[in-house]
């Protein structure tokens, strides 16, 4: 007898009215649970505004502090890769857009494939982002560099004995700060797609598994979020570190 | 489910005008608008960055528990910033005379 009801139970669990394996026993129904867990990751965001926002605050002081300094430092760095990985992340967007519209769907297939893809151009934006710190760092423009200078370290010509001319030290200086918000900022942003590629690899296994379902993937929603907000920080910073005062 | 699907259009639609929006963005850094080039910098961001939560974050179709809550991570945001450039941005409006 008892194993009657327990077999009614489970039969009974995608049926209307009965609970979905899925659905923890706190929460009346899938909807509600889900309204949970996203104002929960909305919650969680606000921290992360906050953490990117007091940077962006450091921004916007030293860059009205040091105007000139944070135009000449933006010039150093390069347009075309910084365009490049704009597109490149508008891209991986929309690819973990569809990879909700496919676990909405219950599209397991398609889900791991725009999963995967989205990895995949997460690794190219870091890609480009090594090209970028390691020509900063051959030139000798990052902050903690003991022969820091400005303009940028060139090579000497052989034949050539003339020295560089320098700019004045406070100039200098300034152009420091402006380097070092260029590699926390960037920096703390690129962190957060070393963390959103390992959770995607981790989702896309579990979705490969069969772990999702058209009822239950929230944590493909989830992560979403999290995706689209690092999207939404490089939508901030691109034009904020790469287009200073790029008309003169 | 009551879940809201956003139809695979409006996402190609949205990216296409994000792409749109960094072409735009880059266009404008080269022409000479004085103090006005970071405002309209900031307000092709600020344009993308709604399209992005709106469509992309699903907030268009969120609860109005969801929305209040976005909206109150950009008001402290700008809170943080405007409060802090009072004192920045007013420095040697007066000299102090001895």
């Amino acid at each position: 007898m008892s194993n009657k009801v327990k077999s009614d139970e489970h039969s009974s669990a995608h049926g209307h009215g009965g609970r979905h394996p899925r659905l923890v026993h706190h929460f009346d129904s899938m909807e509600q649970q889900n309204e949970a867990g996203n104002f929960g990751m909305w919650w969680f965001l606000l921290t992360e505004i906050m953490f990117f926002g007091g940077m962006f605050t450091a921004y916007t002081v030293y860059r009205h502090m040091y105007f000139d300094a944070f135009a000449a430092a933006s010039g150093a760095l390069d347009i075309r890769w910084g365009a490049f990985n704009t597109v490149v992340l508008i891209t991986s967007s929309l690819t973990m857009a569809l990879g909700v519209y496919h676990a909405q769907m219950g599209n397991n297939k398609k889900l791991t494939m725009f999963l995967l893809l989205t990895v995949l151009l997460g690794g190219v934006f870091l890609g480009v982002k090594y090209i970028e710190y390691s020509a900063k760092f051959t030139e000798h423009i990052f902050p903690a560099a003991s022969n820091f200078q400005w303009p940028p370290y060139e090579k000497p010509v052989a034949g050539h004995a003339e020295t560089q001319q320098l700019a004045d030290p406070v100039f200098t200086g300034h152009v420091k700060i402006y380097f070092f918000l260029y590699f926390v900022l960037t920096g703390f942003h690129a962190t957060h797609m070393i963390i959103g590629m390992g959770i995607l690899l981790v989702l896309a296994w579990q979705s490969w598994k069969g772990k999702f379902s058209k009822e239950y993937h929230s944590y493909i929603e989830l992560f979403g979020l999290y995706w689209h907000f690092v999207d939404i920080v490089w939508i901030f910073l691109f034009p904020l570190l790469y287009l200073v005062d790029r008309h003169l | 489910m009551s879940e809201h699907i956003v139809s695979k259009k409006v996402y190609y639609a949205i990216f296409a005008a994000l792409l749109i929006g960094t072409a735009l963005t880059i266009g404008a850094a080269f022409i000479n608008l004085h103090n006005f080039n970071i405002v309209v910098a900031l307000l092709i961001a600020a344009v993308k960055a709604t399209l992005v939560i709106y469509f992309f974050m699903h907030v268009k179709y969120a609860s109005r528990l969801t929305k209040l809550c976005v909206a109150l991570g950009f008001i402290w945001l700008f809170i943080i910033v405007s409060i802090t450039m009072t004192d920045y941005l007013t420095r040697g409006w007066f000299t102090y005379v001895p």
